[in-house]
């Protein structure tokens, strides 16, 4: 075969993309056009009986909550390049175009995120950011003594930082990949140099991931939609949960390319690494879920506990629980066994279920601190997520096709070929 | 059950040399009793054909006994013999428990499989375990086959040479200690990829 062989785009895969987009881009214009999202909203109308303004939330909670989860999920895969670059992992090399095919998407998906939190934040709502509202902040003690953080100008200069940096850093990886692969086969030296680029680059994207992933980027634009409450376990938690799709999305992609003949020197060693990867950042995310709960649970300290009043009790108690069985008992029990990371079927439906799981773990940060208990999950939900999941799969295909499916010049390829875990 | 059995045991210093030593020991019928290496050598195992070891079902049965001793003993104490109030909170307070439930879990895997692998591989206090060569500990793989009555050692010993084996002996040794000892299921050698 040959080896700088490139993905052609089969006619199914076409139809699936546009499809998708389609059906999105016809539930956002649905949305814009009956939920009226454009209406200034101020924070409290929504529990009013006018039910215009809910629709309104609605459409803005449900856009944010898919454009900052599907972001996140695209992100976390050059996140999973970064680390196994500076690890010296060698076994990543076979199926890492993958991985650098999802991360292309976050320029796409990244400027979708950034003019939907720039219409939050400047359209004039204070439904979804309750710190905007100047009068609330003022008769706030808590929330004027957060204005140094949340306010305006710094979230906007922040998020427009991060998505650029996450986009041009994530690129220079993706650009020293490619370069491999035009330069031919390396010797010892060039191949140690080219390593060593690798590393610096890979080490930079890990130090501003921990800056914005792992701490910052889920305090602004989603932890401040309960503004008075803080967690600690927050970001970790949003990353843990990101992460997991992340790897699931990686394995469903290889999945689907192993089936259609491509990958030749991917194996069941390596479904099984990735398989590692959704079971133990499962039972990581599980971890933090469980830590923040806990203690909040055991202090029972009224300005913490309001965050879990309405959805350990309230309308979301089932979603609550729900999220806690497909994100934490299934991926526990049923990818477990040695044999079930190795069988295609089992790690697709998982790869799918954990990432519909996780999904629903971020409708359910959003949704009760906008909504509260006026939230919905019909086709509206489930067809903004499909434009963004049309749009992956856009990007993700224009990437495949335009460069080669292996890194056929890297010097590790030969310690990925042989892997055997 | 303990039983006095023949072996001829061939030395390899080199691991390039054993795994073809291995595949033709194997595919001329003779059976490998057990090859004692210094190190865990990748993929020793599967080229003696050995079946995957149910140790780890045996750790996820010993956990599921720890989670289960842990909630159901706690469950018992805090809401039927001993309630108490612990600040406010209701007597089943299951996130409270989920650490010690945890621990637990992880203790009982992890002495269970303990014992378990020592019982499987027959080590115990005071057990005095034959040793086909004192260098397997440092620097030699070492093969020991099993003879039956109608193995020729004279043959096995010519074999083992030829297959590169620095050192070839023949020795008596005491298999097992334990009633229904575990012995390894080897399957025949086939050709097939992986082998």
């Amino acid at each position: 075969m040959n080896r700088s062989h490139q993905f052609e785009i089969p006619g199914s895969y076409k139809k699936w993309t546009i499809g998708l987009i389609v059906a999105g881009a016809i539930a956002v214009l649905y949305g814009m056009i009956f939920y009226h999202p454009f209406t200034p909203v101020v924070h409290g109308a929504a529990h009013g009986a006018a039910h215009a303004s809910t629709d309104a939330t609605r459409f803005w909670s449900v856009l944010l909550q898919n454009s900052v989860f599907w972001l996140l999920v695209v992100n976390a895969s050059m996140f999973f390049i970064c680390v196994t670059t500076m690890a010296m992992g060698g076994w990543q090399v076979a199926l890492r175009r993958v991985p650098e095919a999802i991360s292309s998407v976050v320029p796409i998906i990244g400027t979708v995120t950034f003019i939907v939190l720039m219409a939050l934040i400047w359209g004039g709502r204070t439904d979804i950011y309750h710190w905007l509202d100047e009068e609330a902040v003022k008769n706030d003690k808590l929330l004027t003594w957060k204005k140094a953080f949340l306010n305006p100008v710094f979230f906007t200069i922040w998020s427009a930082i991060t998505i650029s940096l996450w986009y041009l850093l994530g690129k220079k990886m993706r650009s020293i990949s490619l370069e491999s692969d035009r330069n031919g086969p390396m010797d010892y030296e060039t191949g140690k140099k080219w390593i060593f680029k690798n590393t610096i680059w890979a080490s930079l994207f890990t130090v501003f991931f921990a800056l914005t992933v792992a701490s910052t980027i889920p305090w602004l634009w989603l932890m401040s939609i309960d503004a008075h409450w803080y967690s600690t376990m927050y970001s970790w938690y949003t990353f843990a949960s990101s992460f997991v799709s992340g790897m699931s999305l990686v394995a469903i992609f290889v999945i689907y390319l192993k089936n259609r003949g491509e990958l030749e020197y991917v194996t069941d060693e390596h479904l099984h690494d990735l398989g590692k990867f959704m079971f133990a950042f499962s039972v990581f995310w599980t971890y933090l879920w469980y830590s923040q709960y806990m203690l909040i649970w055991y202090a029972n300290i009224p300005e913490e506990t309001g965050y879990f009043k309405i959805r350990v009790q309230g309308p979301y108690k089932g979603i609550f629980f729900f999220n806690l069985i497909v994100n934490f008992l299934c991926p526990l029990l049923i990818l477990m066994r040695r044999g079930s990371k190795r069988n295609f079927t089992l790690v697709t439906f998982m790869a799918i279920l954990i990432i519909f799981g996780h999904w629903i773990d971020f409708y359910q940060m959003v949704m009760p601190g906008t909504l509260k208990e006026h939230s919905e999950l019909l086709p509206f939900e489930f067809g903004v997520a499909c434009l963004f999941i049309g749009l992956i799969m856009w990007g993700v295909g224009r990437y495949l096709s335009k460069n080669s499916l292996l890194a056929r010049n890297h010097p590790f390829l030969k310690e990925s070929m042989i892997h055997h875990t | 059950m303990a039983g006095i059995k023949k072996f001829v045991v061939g030395c390899f210093d080199d691991e390039k040399v054993l795994f073809p030593a291995v595949k033709n020991v194997r595919k001329a019928g003779y059976k490998i009793h057990d090859v004692y290496t210094p190190f865990p050598v990748h993929g020793l195992d599967h080229a003696l054909g050995l079946r995957e070891t149910s140790l780890h079902t045996a750790g996820f049965i010993y956990a599921v006994t720890g989670t289960t001793t842990a909630l159901s003993f706690i469950g018992w104490v805090f809401t039927k013999d001993w309630p108490q109030n612990i600040g406010g909170k209701p007597h089943f307070a299951l996130p409270a428990w989920i650490p010690i439930t945890f621990e637990t879990t992880v203790l009982f895997a992890a002495v269970g499989m303990v014992l378990t692998f020592c019982y499987l591989c027959q080590l115990a206090p005071f057990i005095k375990k034959h040793h086909f060569h004192e260098r397997a500990t440092d620097d030699l793989f070492v093969m020991a086959i099993e003879c039956t009555d109608k193995t020729n050692d004279g043959d096995l010993q010519a074999f083992l040479q030829n297959a590169g084996a620095k050192e070839v002996n023949v020795q008596v040794a005491e298999t097992g200690w334990w009633l229904g000892r575990y012995d390894r299921e080897q399957k025949l050698y086939r050709e097939e990829k992986g082998y």
